[in-house]
């Protein structure tokens, strides 16, 4: 039975256990004195439905993670099972094959050795799917009988009730923390892993990135994780290149904005940067790629640029600043307007200008808001993958030419994961330390900006 | 109509208001004030709160063009020349006359920093020892140069409130103007700051016009010869500031100086 | 009183003066500039998708009339709604019928052009309406990639003779093409649609916004109403905001590492898609969910409280509902941006070629922006405007979404 009609069941269930509850409940109301009870029959009803769908909805999602593994494991103890090959891609495609007909979603497989699975594989799924129905009712009559039979007159189920309630309230909250736990463990574990194919110092500081994922995966070549071209091409694109356009631009923006801009075009222009920050990063990377790399290579070529790419760093870092100027305006925008207004009223009383105001007084005045704006613009673009992908190569190289190619740590990401390599492999799992260095740096980032913005903020009040 | 005291001396008015209304949308804040205001003498504006005696005093530098709504009628006068015709350059207006607002704000620069910046962008001095003796002067005029002569590069938040408002005072006189108008200097301050600002008015008289918002009437009473009183947008009563508080002509004058509302 | 010129009557201070004007104005210019070149690039970037993407909603055809009631064909309405009906009329020999009259109208040359899935465009027609089988009738057919490149002036020349030649007889159009809208991925950009990516797109946000609606608002009310200021809420606040800073690309590492290694045979499912984003989207439901209820003023609070309502019915029944408004707007705008995302399903393997739209949320299946990404990497010049129609689909979607929370903040902001 599949998972949506499980959890049907359990809503079902629910539901007949709720009217059943009530509607004792309202004998009790009807047997009591003075026809009132501590409790509305309402919450006497959620009591019970609650214990009823929640432990069997539990136990729905424990079942649905162990359930293929026991498949699997009933399917491989058959006598079928003895002619798979030892291991490997295609054990994996046979099971996988013979796994989609039993289940119905294919009609036929490609492998005469898979039909042979085939059987085993539907005798498997309907014993353990039996299995799963019939422990997930009797937890939920279990369930429903403990509840039901606690229902008094005077039982305080109001409270009951909104204790489940603050659990579960407090439960979606750890989930907040347990993706991060689960974030940093992931990442953590792989990169341990990694490092003891290849060691750290060749990795932070070797300058040559050339991992071949069909190498010998015991015997890594230390000399081909060095990742430093990669560092640096992240750098170059995304906090060089992107922040030249965006901040003068963003920063500027803000400012007309805040200052000069009458609420006409304000009105109309602060949408604009919206769309602006709302535009996928894909359309972005495919507007970079056709649009703008091949104008920059032939603008460069023009002016007698010696083979300009057609993945420049610079085609990559100019869309990608040009995709953080509202960001970096809004940030901006909040520090500036945070600036007391007695600060303006006295140096505009001295006599200064409009711009000598906002240029001696206001901008410095708001400059830590302005700087952690900065660094959570460049902490973005750092994080930024498909534009990178689309626009920027994937060769990796230590080069201070915009005009070359470049790649980035998400590039690598991205093209060490999806390549063909198995998940033990050095190249694979460098993967994941790129993406525990980035996690790093971001959260570093991010850190330090939010405490610039704090200690400005008390500085004012 | 305003009450004028007939026994006003007649002195040059360094500025002259004549009709002045101020309107914030369609809501008249000021109706039809006229007024002179002499280098000679302090002039002080008093009456209860939201009478617009602040709103009156900013048309004098035209620190109410920066609020959107605001609209003014009637003719200001500096030296003879309307402030308010089209070809008044605003930027040199406040120069000529500074301000020094209710609350203390000095910019967040140091203390040579606050000061230097009038003479910087009006580009008062050339060279750093010139600016150096604007900076040395202004601070010695506002009185706190023996408080700060050694701490010149701390910042001016770092200062008490007495301080800082007189190193914004320091900073409106660093750029040699004609006029100073001083919205409630003191009404930030403890008693003891505020005796030591207004020694500092009774100092800077006859050098600079000073016009000076109080909501005290004993202030207006210790540093200003000539007193103004407003009521609910209009000029009530002017004249001498003794007259004013001890033989007032108007009612509505008696009544306040004597507490009935206020 | 001696006569002293203010150094601020000077002329040589109105000269300075000037030359400060002249800078407030360049200044001023400058921030202009920098808006209008931002204004700029998105009115290019928009123009350009569009303009690009309108030859998308197209597609080369040729007009082939056919006579079916020679062709021999029989149809059984009754079998014509069953599946297999297309099978059943291909073992008719519809194929070779439609390469019959293509070659008698066009000639030899053209009729090798025509799409190898040309005839089941007729058989789609025949299916629908068996009455033609009786009639004669023209088709408008899918031409091939190549000749549809001659079309456009690319490709080998011989092609582009052939389009030429086709065009003076008026036997060649390039008309507008709906199946766009209900075909999915193909080799040859005559034949892709977007039907599958959005059917894709569909269901994992379905997934994302039941995940991370009730987690994002149910955690958004404890930390607002409930949690007690101790170390464990701190924790908790900080995870939020650091998950919201986190790249994207980080959650389909971690979507890799967990999601795919619980449920191996779910790789590209909507179901591990919309998991791994409910995992980004949820702390910005969370955050924009904080601000809804702050926003509500305490004195809401204290007459609740004042009538005798617990804790919990104070939240429910009178916070909640008046928040309802800003969390719902927040919701919009995080899906929004799920919508457009494509990093973390580049990792949990949702890149492969999906010919077929998913049957349900454990098939394997693309997303929108995905499917744009695929296609970018092709060569064929046909797919640049495809790309560029779905992305022209993409931002409409987008546009509605963002529409619709603007719509709903204003209508719903209130003044307390």
């Amino acid at each position: 039975m599949s998972l949506t009609l499980l959890l049907l069941l359990a809503l079902g269930l629910g539901l007949a256990g709720w009217l059943a509850a009530r509607a004792r409940a309202w004998t009790f109301r009807r047997e009591s004195a003075d026809g009132r009870l501590p409790s509305l029959p309402t919450y006497h009803a959620w009591y019970v439905a609650l214990w009823i769908v929640l432990p069997m909805a539990a136990f729905i999602a424990l079942w649905s993670a162990i359930a293929p593994g026991l498949v699997t494991q009933q399917v491989l103890a058959s006598p079928a099972a003895a002619e798979l090959p030892e291991f490997g891609f295609q054990r994996q495609t046979m099971l996988n094959e013979a796994r989609a007909v039993a289940a119905g979603a294919s009609q036929a497989v490609f492998n005469p050795q898979a039909a042979a699975l085939v059987e085993p594989y539907r005798d498997a799924l309907a014993h353990y799917n039996v299995i799963g129905i019939v422990v997930a009712l009797l937890i939920a009559f279990a369930g429903g009988t403990f509840a039901f039979l606690r229902l008094k007159p005077d039982f305080a189920a109001r409270t009951r009730v909104e204790r489940i309630v603050m659990a579960i309230l407090l439960g979606a909250s750890l989930v907040a923390i347990l993706t991060t736990i689960g974030i940093f463990a992931s990442l953590v574990f792989e990169t341990v892993r990694f490092f003891g194919m290849v060691s750290p110092l060749d990795f932070l500081f070797g300058t040559h990135w050339g991992p071949d994922p069909m190498a010998n995966a015991a015997n890594p070549d230390g000399s081909r994780y060095g990742a430093i071209p990669l560092f640096w091409g992240t750098l170059f694109i995304g906090a060089i290149i992107a922040m030249v356009v965006a901040i003068p631009l963003g920063l500027m923006s803000a400012i007309y904005l805040t200052q000069y801009a009458n609420p006409t075009l304000r009105k109309w222009i602060k949408p604009a940067l919206e769309i602006l920050a709302g535009v996928p990063t894909v359309v972005y990377g495919y507007f970079a790629a056709l649009t703008i790399a091949p104008a920059i290579r032939d603008i460069a070529l023009s002016l007698g640029a010696n083979n300009p790419s057609s993945e420049s760093a610079l085609a990559a870092g100019l869309v990608m600043g040009v995709m953080i100027i509202p960001f970096v305006s809004s940030m901006a925008d909040d520090s500036i307007a945070a600036v007391p207004q007695a600060m303006r009223d006295g140096s505009l009383a001295m006599g200064a200008t409009k711009s000598e105001t906002i240029r001696r007084v206001l901008v410095p005045a708001a400059l830590p808001g302005i700087v952690a704006g900065i660094m959570l613009a460049v902490s973005r673009a750092i994080g930024e993958t498909m534009i990178v992908v689309m626009a920027a190569s994937t060769a990796a190289n230590l080069s201070a030419n915009p005009l070359e190619a470049m790649t980035t740590v998400t590039v690598q990401i991205v093209a060490m994961l999806t390549g063909e390599g198995s998940f033990d492999h050095p190249a694979t799992l460098s993967a994941f330390a790129l993406g525990f260095v980035l996690f790093l740096v971001t959260l570093g980032l991010n850190f330090v900006a939010l405490r610039v913005v704090k200690r400005y903020r008390e500085a004012y009040d | 109509m305003t009450v004028v005291h007939s026994n006003l001396e007649n002195v040059e008015a360094k500025m002259s208001a004549r009709d002045v209304s101020v309107f914030y949308g369609d809501k008249k804040a000021i109706d039809e004030v006229s007024i002179d205001i002499p280098t000679e003498y302090v002039t002080a504006f008093i009456g209860p709160s939201g009478c617009g005696k602040s709103t009156f005093l900013r048309t004098l530098n035209r620190m109410n063009d920066t609020i959107p709504s605001a609209r003014v009628e009637g003719a200001i006068e500096l030296d003879g020349q309307d402030i308010y015709r089209s070809g008044m350059d605003v930027v040199q207006l406040r120069a000529r006359v500074g301000m020094v607002f209710q609350k203390p704000n000095p910019f967040p620069k140091s203390i040579y920093e606050n000061i230097a910046y009038g003479p910087k962008i009006h580009g008062l001095a050339e060279g750093k020892d010139e600016l150096d003796a604007i900076v040395e002067k202004s601070l010695k005029r506002a009185g706190l140069w023996e408080e700060v002569k050694d701490r010149l590069q701390d910042s001016g938040t770092a200062l008490s409130g007495g301080q800082q408002q007189r190193l914004c005072i320091a900073r409106a006189i660093a750029v040699d103007p004609e006029v100073i108008l001083m919205d409630e200097p003191c009404s930030a301050l403890d008693p003891i700051a505020t005796a030591k600002i207004e020694e500092l008015i009774a100092e800077l008289n006859g050098r600079y016009a000073i016009v000076i918002v109080t909501h005290s009437m004993q202030q207006a009473a210790r540093v200003s010869q000539r007193t103004a009183f407003f009521h609910l947008g209009k000029m009530v009563e002017y004249g001498r500031t003794s007259d004013i508080f001890t033989n007032p002509l108007e009612q509505r004058t008696q009544d306040y100086i004597t507490g009935r509302y206020g | 009183m001696t006569e002293r010129i203010a150094p601020t009557r000077t002329p040589a201070f109105e000269a300075r003066l000037k030359k400060r004007y002249a800078a407030e104005r360049r200044f001023r210019a400058l921030g202009l500039g920098a808006i209008l070149f931002s204004v700029a690039v998105l009115v290019f970037l928009l123009g350009t998708m569009v303009l690009n993407g309108i030859g998308g909603f197209q597609r080369v055809e040729l007009e082939i009339p056919i006579d079916l009631s020679e062709a021999g064909i029989a149809a059984d309405p009754a079998a014509m709604q069953q599946t297999g009906a297309v099978q059943a009329l291909e073992a008719q020999g519809l194929r070779d019928v439609v390469q019959f009259y293509a070659q008698q109208e066009l000639g030899e040359e053209a009729a090798s052009e025509l799409g190898g899935q040309a005839w089941r465009d007729v058989a789609a027609a025949i299916i629908a309406d068996p009455s033609i089988l009786h009639e004669k009738a023209t088709f408008s057919l899918p031409a091939s990639a190549d000749l549809a490149s001659g079309y456009e002036g690319e490709g080998s020349p011989e092609m582009q003779a052939l389009a030429q030649r086709l065009y003076a007889e008026g036997r060649i159009a390039k008309n507008f093409d709906p199946g766009f809208l209900s075909r999915s991925d193909a080799t040859n950009p005559q034949q892709v649609g977007i039907w599958g990516a959005l059917k894709g797109s569909m269901l994992t946000m379905l997934v994302t916004l039941l995940l991370a609606f009730p987690i994002g608002v149910l955690a958004a009310l404890y930390l607002e109403e409930y949690a007690p200021k101790n170390r464990w809420t701190d924790m908790i606040e900080l995870s939020i905001n650091n998950l919201a800073a986190v790249p994207s690309i980080i959650f389909g590492l971690l979507g890799l590492a967990v999601f795919l290694t619980l449920f191996p045979n779910l790789r590209s499912a909507p179901v591990i898609g919309g998991m791994t984003l409910a995992l980004m989207t949820m702390p910005v439901i969370v955050i924009a969910g904080r601000n809804a209820i702050k926003a509500v003023p305490p004195s809401i609070r204290d007459g609740a409280l004042a009538v005798g309502a617990s804790p919990v019915q104070v939240v429910f029944h009178h916070v909640l509902p008046l928040a309802l408004p800003g969390i719902l707007t927040g919701t919009i705008i995080g899906m929004a941006r799920a919508l457009g995302e494509t990093a973390p399903l580049l990792m949990i393997g949702m890149r492969a070629f999906v010919a077929t739209p998913p049957d349900g949320f454990t098939s394997p299946a693309t997303v929108l922006p995905m499917q744009i990404f695929l296609w970018s990497d092709e060569i064929d010049r046909g797919f640049v405007e495809r790309t560029s129609a779905a992305i022209i689909v993409l931002l409409l979607f987008l546009l509605v979404m963002n529409g619709l929370a603007i719509y709903l903040r204003n209508k719903f902001e209130k003044t307390w």
